[in-house]
Parts: C-alpha cells; structure tokens; sequence
C-alpha cells in the first residue's frame, strides 16, 4: 500500500546586489526585512537535524556531511514554511503539503513572500544598493544552488529498489520540466558547447547515488533526515531539480513524482523501465539534446531517449490509478489533470512546442532567446542571451520575463496571497503555523517534527509532531479555536 | 456528515480555491506567435541596459 505523499520543495534564490555586494549580507536582509514586519522573530530549532545520516546506512568517509550553519538568519513563517540564510542564498522551504496542487500553491506563495521581502529591504536601501532576487539554479559561471523536492516515502521500501524505480524519471524528467540554460558552464559540459540546454541544473550531476549536495552531486541523494517518525517514514530528498516559473511545470513535478513513488510503493520496482548504463552520462546528453531523439542504451539492452523514458514512466504511473486510483497522491480530479497535462506537455515537446510554450519552462525561455537571436542575428553565446536567461527568473515584475512570455496560471492570485499568511489545512504545517501566529511571544523555537513553548515559568516544553498528517486543520483547529493561551492548549494536549 | 465526507468536501472546497480552469484554445498558437513578436518589441526596455556587465556580475557562491 502506497501512503499519502506528503511533498514540498525548497528554493535557495540567486541574490545580487545589497550594501555590500556580499551574499550572506545580502541574504540576511531579506530574511530580516520580512521576520521583522511587526511579527515576532521565531527561531529555527536544529534539534533532531542530522543531515549526515546516509539512508544507506552506513557513512561514505569519502564525502563531506552538509554543514548546517546555525547563526545565520533563520525563521519559522505562519504558513508553517522556513525562511533563512542557507550559504550564501535566502531560502524559502515550503511547508509539508498533502498534494502536488497544494506544493504547488506554497511554492508560489515562496515566491511572493520573496518578492515582499524584497519590496520591503529595498525600500530602506540606497537605490545603487538594491538587492535583486533570481529563482533560478546557477549563475552561468559554475555555480549551483539547489531547488529540492521531498517527498514522503514508507521506510520498509528498500533503498535499492528506490534507485532502481527513480533513476530514469530524474535523467528524463527535464523534457517536461526542464527551466532552460543558455550555454554551458562545467568543463564536462563546455566540451560540446551547447547553445541552449534543457535543464539548468543537469550538467552538475556526478554521481548516480550520494550523500553531498554541494560536491560531487548526486542524481540520487541518501541524506536520511526523514524528520518524522524513522521507523515508518522516509524522506526522499531530491536534489535534481530546476527551480520552475512556471506553475503547471511545478505541479507537474510533483505529480509525475509523486504517483511514480506511490507506484513503486504499491508494485515494487519491476514494472518501471530499465535504468541508463550510465545515468551521468544519460541526464547530461539529454539536457543538450534539443531534439529530444538521442538515446542511450540501458540496462536491459535496449536504448532509449529521454522522451521514452518519460513516455513509459507516464503508462507505469497510468497503470498505478487505473487499478487504485492513487488517493496516496490526489483527490480524483487532481490525479487526472496531473496526467493530462504531463502527457500534454510530453506530446507538445516533440510535435507541437508552441502549444505548450505556456507550460513547459525551457519551451518558453529558448522561444525568447532564438527570437531574439533571429532578430538581431546575434552570436549562440552572446551576453544578450545569456541575460535573457537571467532575468526570466527576475523576481521583480519590472524585470521578470517570466511574467511576459504568456505562462499559463495554475492558482488563483488570491489563494497565493492566503497561503503567504496560512498554513495547509491538511498535513502538520497547520498546527506549526497557526501556533506561530496566536502565540508567537511564547513559542522559542520551532521546526519540521516539533514546536517548543516557553511559559515563563518552568521548563520549556517541546509538543513533538512526528507524524506528518497529524496536526491538521480537522484534528486541531478546535483546540486552538478553544485554547486562549498557550498554557491552556498546551494542557488541553496533555489530556 | 461523517468526518470522511467533511475532510473530502473541505479538500475539494479548497482544491477549487487554487485550480483554475486549465483549457486548451485552438487560436493559442497564432495569438502566441503575436505575444512573441510583442514581447520581442518592448524587451530591450526590460532587459539590463549593459547586459555584458550585467552577466559577468551575476556571481553566486554555490549552495545546497
């Protein structure tokens, strides 16, 4: 039985500009500009973080453990997301959500907040210091910075099997979900000189499994951080990911991911295609093929392109509704119109990109640079293009051409300025954020698993969260409707 | 109403909250050709005036 996919996704910002021209600097700011509007600061709580557990379960001494910086800017939002400093870049993670459509929504509310804290620190700086915002994975230089989804997954599922179901969806999924690139920037990649790329972020994959995400990336990560009960739970953290404008594209990438690992959970791995013989090699050629057509051969001795890798991925995940229906993922209507427009959006970038230009992120970006190309008749790799690039993930409406390219909207502006403010009703998050906005001047410390109280007298008190679909609208919204104060809900949960 | 029936209706109320009609217009590629030749028209006065500068700037330390 595949469990409920409980999924969100975390976007480090590309930054520039601020008082300094240092990123950290730069980070802090937004991250305070928005903490400090009249809200109390809540700090993250690094209790129960080990992001150097391998889900392998042993310790590769060859690769370095993430390092988790704990004195840079750092808060817990009432929608239930975090909001910090991570390196050099301001990061927004979502809060847990219980469907692709809801990931979808919280995603876009990151972007709106990071637009308004933007708004706010720019608006007390010089105008030559303004700070810009980037969503997007790489600065053309080589440098990455990561968008990673994750994904709730039962414990009992074996790592292998995991690996072996996985590893074409994440070479192949950037047909349909790729965010574009102008140009290369790794020596792997430089060497054959591609004038556009599918995927912003697939020529920095190295390694086909991993616990790094900084060096030597792999397509599959091991970091075993499940942050919820590690008898039942999993938490698949996938690092190979682009950050996407395009909303139908992030919901796309959640859903295709989502039903392909409930499939797994319900089938085991057999009736998933054949892994590439060399999956580095396979997401890499795939980002440079615009024609879609080259294929590698695969496990099973047959070759496939990154299109049939997808077109058979979309009949296993076809397969996994017709016979259950797959409510681990989506209400009924929201399955369907995850695989319709994943099968669309397949369709459209072999025969018909102009119909999906309003969907499929590197669709609309290379219409932009080759028309523009076309009419100036500039170089592959002329700067014009390569800014382009850059600023159709600019998060200022001035400067964005995302905003102008005709993307086609999946939530309703109004509901993205709810979720800025409110949690999801329907994981944890909700209990997490609506504590944070009624009682923010005696909460010390929150994360993912818990919130923690201080009551001025006594010690502090941690109300742990390990499940990730309790702590819902329906099992606690009365409770908090009914507790006045922090102590009361804190007694009424002892009861 | 039992709480299957309450968790199922508020999940659809709220589903309808986000999830805007998502169609398919048969006139879309003509009208995204023109949007196309419109946006090509007006991105110089959107686009960083000295985009030479403007891409060898854009340094980022890397992440994750």
């Amino acid at each position: 039985m595949a469990i409920a996919k409980v999924l969100g996704i975390e976007t480090e910002y590309g930054i520039a500009g601020g008082p300094d021209y240092d990123p950290i600097t730069s980070s802090s700011i937004i991250v305070n500009a928005y903490a400090q509007q009249g809200r109390t600061r809540i700090n993250w709580d690094f209790d129960g973080e080990t992001p150097e557990m391998d889900a392998r379960g042993r310790v590769d001494l060859t690769s370095f453990a993430p390092i988790v910086e704990t004195h840079l800017a750092n808060t817990v939002l009432t929608n239930g997301a975090r909001l910090y400093v991570d390196h050099a870049h301001p990061e927004y993670s979502s809060p847990e959500c219980r469907t692709p459509l809801e990931g979808t929504l919280y995603d876009a509310a990151g972007e709106e907040i990071m637009r308004r804290a933007l708004g706010i620190a720019n608006d007390s700086l010089d105008p030559a210091q303004a700070i810009t915002l980037y969503k997007n994975n790489s600065d053309g230089k080589g440098n990455s910075y990561g968008t990673h989804e994750n994904y709730l997954v039962r414990r009992d599922v074996e790592f292998a099997h995991l690996v072996r179901a996985m590893v074409p969806h994440f070479v192949s999924r950037q047909v349909v979900i790729g965010a574009g690139k102008v140009g290369a920037e790794t020596e792997a990649a430089l060497e054959f000189n591609p004038p556009f790329q599918l995927s912003q972020r697939a020529e920095f994959f190295e390694e086909i499994v991993g616990l790094e995400t900084t060096l030597k990336r792999p397509i599959i990560n091991t970091r075993d951080e499940p942050h919820s009960d590690p008898e039942r739970f999993r938490r698949l953290h996938v690092i190979i990911g682009d950050a996407n404008m395009s909303q139908v594209a992030t919901f796309v990438k959640l859903g295709s991911t989502a039903l392909l690992l409930a499939a797994l959970e319900e089938f085991g791995p057999l009736s998933f295609p054949a892994q590439p013989r060399s999956p580095v090699h396979a997401v890499r050629a795939f980002s440079r093929d615009l024609t879609l057509r080259e294929s590698v051969p695969c496990d099973d001795e047959r070759s496939r392109s990154a299109w049939d890798f997808q077109d058979e991925l979309w009949h296993v995940a076809r397969d996994y509704v017709v016979r259950t229906g797959a409510s681990a993922v989506a209400e009924p209507d929201e399955v369907e119109l995850i695989m319709t427009q994943w099968r669309e959006m397949l369709d459209g970038v072999l025969d018909d990109r102009d119909a999906v230009a309003d969907r499929v992120d590197w669709v609309a970006k290379l219409r932009v640079v080759n028309g523009y190309q076309e009419r100036y008749s500039l170089s592959d790799h002329d700067a014009k293009l390569r800014a382009i690039d850059l600023q159709y993930h600019d998060l200022r409406p001035t400067h964005s051409l995302a905003q102008r390219v005709g993307l086609r909207n999946l939530c309703r502006d109004v509901a993205v300025r709810e979720a800025v403010h409110n949690p999801p009703f329907s994981t944890r998050a909700y209990f997490r954020g609506q504590c944070v906005a009624r009682f923010p001047e005696q909460i010390v410390a929150a994360n993912w698993d818990s919130v923690v109280f201080d009551l001025g007298e006594g010690p502090l008190q941690r109300v742990p969260m390990l499940d990730p679909l309790r702590g819902t609208h329906d099992l606690t919204s009365e409770l908090l409707e009914t507790s006045a104060t922090a102590s009361e809900l804190l007694d009424a949960l002892d009861r | 109403m039992s709480e299957r029936e309450r968790i199922q209706k508020q999940r659809s109320e709220r589903a309808s909250n986000t999830a805007s009609e998502v169609s398919v217009d048969a006139t879309k590629g003509d009208q995204l050709k023109a949007d196309l030749d419109d946006l090509l028209d007006e991105i110089d006065e959107v686009l960083e005036e000295n985009a030479e500068e403007f891409v060898r700037n854009y340094v980022q330390k890397g992440g994750e």
